[in-house]
């Protein structure tokens, strides 16, 4: 097994781990973590394939990353701040508990 | 050997984060799992990227996750289990995907190749990369988290707060 199969192997396993604990927990953080992971693993796979391509002097896979870490950043910020604004409107941050769309 | 271990700590990480009752918990597991991709990244030969990582993620969004769940400290969440059958079939239809990629990969003909040597990457190859071809997705970034950062505050604002001016205003 090479080295790129067993980073790419990695990538997917931690995928499903975040899209698994994105599906099940309830709380919208835990969901927002599972996303997370979900982003880390894309941007492992663009490594990888960045690092095993013959031509890595290109530095596409690798600049990518860097604005995928910055749109990470970004969205954290926003999804944080909409938890924090659903938490002060409903006294809740259970996904199951929010039903209405009235503010 | 040393990805192995790696790979072992973050996938470690990443199952503890999801499945941890304890919310604070579960965010020092997910800096574990961060922690084992920067140093995977590092061994990949991409060190501006492992870097960034550990100060993106783990100094920035990691505290921020902390920071949101002391603001929203809910009795109910911290005792709140999780369904076992929920668990069951989300973990069926995780494990699915997850056959369903592997076979994928297994099955590809690209995957096979000879060992490539570590590509050298210095600092100004990725200061030249982003400062001329890349200049204007750098731009356009730099508006993306101004706008994200404003907006994050004009959302998160106590609306008490925004009365109490608008009152002060008239």
């Amino acid at each position: 097994m090479t080295s790129l199969t067993s980073c790419i192997l990695l990538s997917s396993l931690l995928f499903v781990i975040g899209l698994a604990g994105a599906l099940t927990r309830r709380n919208a953080i835990l969901v927002l973590i599972g996303i997370e992971l979900m982003l880390n693993a894309a941007n492992l796979n663009f490594i990888a394939f960045w690092r095993y391509h013959p031509h890595s002097e290109t530095l596409t896979g690798f600049i990518f990353v860097i604005f995928s870490i910055g749109i990470a950043a970004a969205e954290a910020a926003v999804g944080l701040a909409l938890i924090i604004s659903l938490y002060r409107h409903t006294r809740t941050a259970n996904i199951d508990e929010v039903i209405s769309m009235r503010g | 050997m040393l990805f192995t271990t790696f790979a072992i700590l973050t996938v470690a990480g990443a199952v503890a984060a999801m499945s941890f009752r304890n919310l604070v918990h579960s965010v020092l597991a997910l800096i574990a799992a961060f922690a084992g991709l920067a140093a995977i990244y590092l061994q990949l030969g991409a060190q501006f990227i492992g870097l960034a990582q550990v100060l993106v993620y783990i100094g920035a969004v990691a505290i921020l996750i902390v920071f949101a769940i002391l603001l929203t400290r809910d009795k109910k969440v911290a005792q709140q289990t999780v369904s076992f059958s929920s668990w069951k079939l989300n973990g069926v239809v995780a494990l699915a995907v997850f056959a369903v990629i592997a076979w994928a990969i297994f099955q590809s003909p690209t995957l096979q190749h000879e060992i490539l040597p570590e590509p050298q990457v210095s600092m100004q190859q990725v200061g030249n990369a982003l400062m001329l071809r890349y200049a204007l997705p750098l731009e356009i970034i730099g508006l993306l988290l101004t706008a994200a950062l404003i907006g994050a505050v004009t959302i998160a604002i106590s609306e008490k707060y925004e009365k109490h001016e608008r009152r002060e205003r008239e």
